[in-house]
């Protein structure tokens, strides 16, 4: 049998399932970060963030550990809902009553 | 050290999508660590929970070089790329500016016990790598088995609470004194405090030598807390100075503390929301609660001698 | 310039890596590879290599930095033996499986219980399995030839992956021979460039390597790994024949000494082929048509050479120095059954295990094997396939 073995390391088809001539070199991937990976869905209960209350000190986006926090030029903008799983500690930590609540329910 | 506005404009190298627990403190030291690093980070990562959820083929949350090999090997294989480095800079093969940072980034399991060997020689051999322990105080990815972090007293599915046995029979590793025996630069920091965290990290790639950083990272799932507090926890550790934040330099021999509590507060404080040590607040058990406080107490004083003792250095 | 000198086996290897200069060497002292790592400190002290040599406290930590400087794009060596491979176990199948080139020089000496430090190839040959490429040398000249080729043949773009070399403990590591030294430049030359295609410093592109990897892909890339192995042995004998037309000296997958028209013959590998070829040449002279097949490459192994090697022999004994306790025979043996079952040639064929644990094969003992392959040959029937070399009480 010949074959074209793949021996590079370039980005995937992630949708695909590769026959193992096409698997990169040692399963290595390309480090490009997996925000294409949703995980929105684990969400039971949401973050709600009010723009009016929030002062922008960035401690949501500190201490998120999805990087859900949406931010453009030193601003939270709002929260990335394909990434957000909920935990809630961007309203535990928040300094400001209003300004990041939780309500019950994932979906947005 | 740049304000938290700053920071927030800059590209954070561990990205979501990964599959950690929500709630879970690893990514937010991930996060710090990355985001204090001087140079072009290259992480180390031992077997543990965020291997296994943050480079699951195809995927991977990481932005940056990333090598996962086995779980009791990090510091050992961070030690080979810092070697690659040397040889390649030598040979003339890297770009003589071009500067590294090497992070190891381990649980407590892979770094406190099974990787503790590995971490003695890289620190004594004295490679130019940062080795991070996100503590978590017990074998988290394999279901919350107790490690020689777990803290003394504390339920885990190795270390259960029954009629003859209530919870980890040992008080923990003091992992960070033992690091700081080999005259690496040491540090204890936590999640709560990323600018005290931070400052570490920066301070610790810029150093010419080997360094750790032990960091608390409570684990919703393994303490028994609500995912929401896993910030708020951490603040009460050190809070109550379970776990103070200090660091030690000049090659084991000053010892700073960084963070002294106005009003050091009760353990009881901080064990109270977590249920791993719900059986401390039964009838009969008292004693738990006044062997934990003790135990905090003779390191903090002890500490605090330690850190009297460098003021003149 | 070239020049002959007398060296050890150990020795031969350490020159050999002073010569291919790696990038990297992280290595740990363990008898009988010990003088290897100890020459190279003094290469390294006196400036004569670049290396930047990692005095780890463990083998396990040894192949973790060979396989973290591998994957930063350094040239790696390494060197064991028995319980220190055994310790590195767990990262052979890792450095196998994240396609890195290390390689690794392992000094055959046996495993514990009970402790001894004397050769056998139960260590290498326990290792079968990880995914390396396995050489196996019968004399220094050999060692110190095989070293410089290895490097080649891990890093061709078509193979990536990590190759051990083996040698007899003591009996090849502690022998003074006459070794011919290829010229620095010559070695500099044939061995080449390292360019690495996984590289951790390219924080430019950088990579995700070692990742979790789950059933829906598991297979493929075991598969993908196992296949590369399988299609190095092209390249080992393309690299091994390149070496023979600069140099003079070549080894071949596998060496079929007097074998044209054998009728019985002994499989081995390592040291003992030298003192069979010295007994098939006393036989040959008395007109009995003994021949020695040597395995020098056991992993990938040579199915079709040992096959056809074997063709027309009516009797063949498989020797080896390492038990496989509860196997229906031990691993060479097995694998030179399959082999034949592959090809659909039938020999006689039976196994001898000898020289456990250090114990000398000297040539009076192989010509009991040669003797007991002769009445084989001449009855037309196997008496006994698992036969075990000089063991007191066995009959």
């Amino acid at each position: 049998m010949t074959v074209q073995i793949n021996d590079a390391i370039r980005k995937l088809d992630k949708k695909s399932f590769p026959a193992w001539y096409e698997i990169p070199l040692g399963g290595t991937l390309v480090a490009e970060g997996s925000t294409d990976y949703h995980t929105g869905s684990w969400r039971t209960k949401r973050p709600i963030w009010n723009a009016e209350e929030c002062s922008h000190c960035m401690i949501c986006w500190m201490y998120c550990p999805e990087t859900a926090i949406k931010v453009e030029n030193g601003k939270v903008v709002g929260i990335d809902t394909n990434l957000c799983k909920g935990c809630g500690i961007c309203a535990n930590e928040c300094p400001r009553e209003k300004a990041m609540t939780m309500a019950p329910g994932g979906e947005y | 050290m740049a304000s938290l506005k700053e920071l927030s404009q800059r590209e954070i190298l561990f990205t979501g999508g990964h599959r950690l627990c929500a709630g879970c403190p690893a990514p937010i030291v991930v996060k710090q660590v990355l985001l204090a690093a001087p140079h072009a980070p290259i992480v180390v990562n031992p077997t543990c929970c965020l291997e296994i959820s943050s480079a699951v083929f195809p995927y991977t949350a990481w932005k940056v070089p990333y090598y996962h090999n086995a779980f009791e090997n990090a510091a050992a294989v961070a030690s080979g790329i810092d070697a690659a480095i040397t040889a390649l800079r030598r040979r003339g093969k890297l770009d003589e500016n071009k500067k590294f940072s090497v992070i190891a980034i381990g649980g407590d399991g892979g770094t406190y016990d099974i990787g503790f060997q590995a971490l003695s020689g890289m620190l004594e051999r004295g490679h130019r790598v940062l080795y991070v322990c996100y503590d978590n105080g017990a074998y988290m990815n394999t279901g919350i088995q107790r490690s020689g972090a777990t803290p003394y007293g504390a339920w885990t599915t190795t270390s259960h609470v029954g009629d003859a046995q209530k919870g980890k029979q040992q008080h923990r590793k003091d992992l960070a004194w033992i690091a700081a025996a080999h005259g690496a630069y040491v540090a204890n920091a936590s999640l709560h405090n990323w600018r005290d965290l931070m400052r570490k990290v920066e301070k610790a790639l810029n150093y010419d030598g080997p360094s750790f950083i032990n960091v608390q990272a409570p684990c919703p799932r393994g303490w028994r807390f609500p995912e929401d507090k896993t910030v708020e926890i951490a603040r009460l550790g050190t809070e109550c100075c379970f776990y103070p934040l200090y660091e030690v330099e000049d090659r084991g021999r000053k010892w700073v503390i960084n963070y002294v509590p106005r009003n050091k507060i009760p353990v009881t404080e901080y064990l109270k929301p977590q249920g791993r040590f719900a059986h401390f607040f039964q009838k009969g058990n008292e004693y738990l609660i006044e062997e934990f406080q003790a135990e905090v107490d003779r390191r903090w004083e002890h500490l605090q001698r330690l850190a009297k003792m460098s003021e003149d250095l | 310039m070239r020049k002959t000198i007398g060296l050890t086996g150990d020795g031969a290897a350490a020159e050999a890596m002073r010569q291919i200069d790696p990038d990297v060497v992280a290595a740990y002292p363990i008898t009988p590879q010990t003088e290897i790592v100890e020459r190279f400190a003094e290469f390294v002290a006196e400036g004569s290599v670049h290396t930047e040599l990692v005095t780890v406290e463990s083998e396990h930590s040894a192949m973790s930095a060979c396989c973290g400087s591998s994957a930063a794009g350094a040239r790696t060596i390494t060197c064991t033996s028995s319980q220190g491979l055994a310790l590195m176990h767990e990262m052979l199948y890792i450095a196998a499986g994240n396609r890195l080139p290390i390689v690794l020089i392992n000094v055959n000496r046996t495993l514990s219980a009970p402790i001894n430090i004397h050769n056998d190839q139960s260590d290498s040959l326990g290792s079968r399995d990880a995914g390396w490429i396995q050489l196996y040398c019968e004399g220094a000249q050999e060692v110190y030839d095989t070293v410089i080729q290895a490097v080649r043949i891990a890093e061709d773009r078509s193979v990536m992956l990590p190759v051990m070399v083996c040698l007899d403990g003591f009996v090849v590591s502690h022998n003074v021979e006459p070794i011919n030294v290829l010229d620095d430049q010559e070695v500099k030359d044939f061995v080449g460039e390292f360019r690495p295609v996984i590289n951790l410093l390219d924080t430019e592109n950088p990579i995700s390597m070692g990742n979790l990897t789950l059933p829906e892909y598991f297979f493929e890339h075991k598969y993908a790994q196992a296949y590369a192995l399988e299609q190095s042995k092209p390249v080992i004998a393309k690299v091994d024949k390149e070496f023979g037309e600069k140099f003079g000296r070549s080894y071949g997958i596998i060496e079929a000494y007097r074998m044209d028209d054998a009728e019985i013959a002994i499989v081995t590998l390592g040291s003992m082929v030298g003192t069979a070829r010295v007994v098939a040449d006393d036989l040959r002279q008395q007109g009995i048509k003994a021949g020695v097949l040597k395995i020098r490459c056991y992993r990938p192994f040579p199915i079709d050479e040992v096959a056809e090697a074997l063709k027309g022999v009516k009797a063949a004994a498989v020797m080896e120095k390492a038990l496989s306790p509860g196997a229906p025979g031990p691993a060479v043996f097995s694998d030179v059954l399959g082999a034949l079952y592959h090809k659909g040639v039938h020999v006689n064929l039976i196994s001898y295990v000898a020289g456990l644990g250090g114990r000398d094969v000297p040539a009076k003992s192989i010509r009991r094997v040669y003797e007991h392959l002769q009445k084989i040959a001449a009855s037309g029937k196997v008496d006994r396939i698992l036969n075990y070399l000089d063991l007191r009480g066995w009959q």
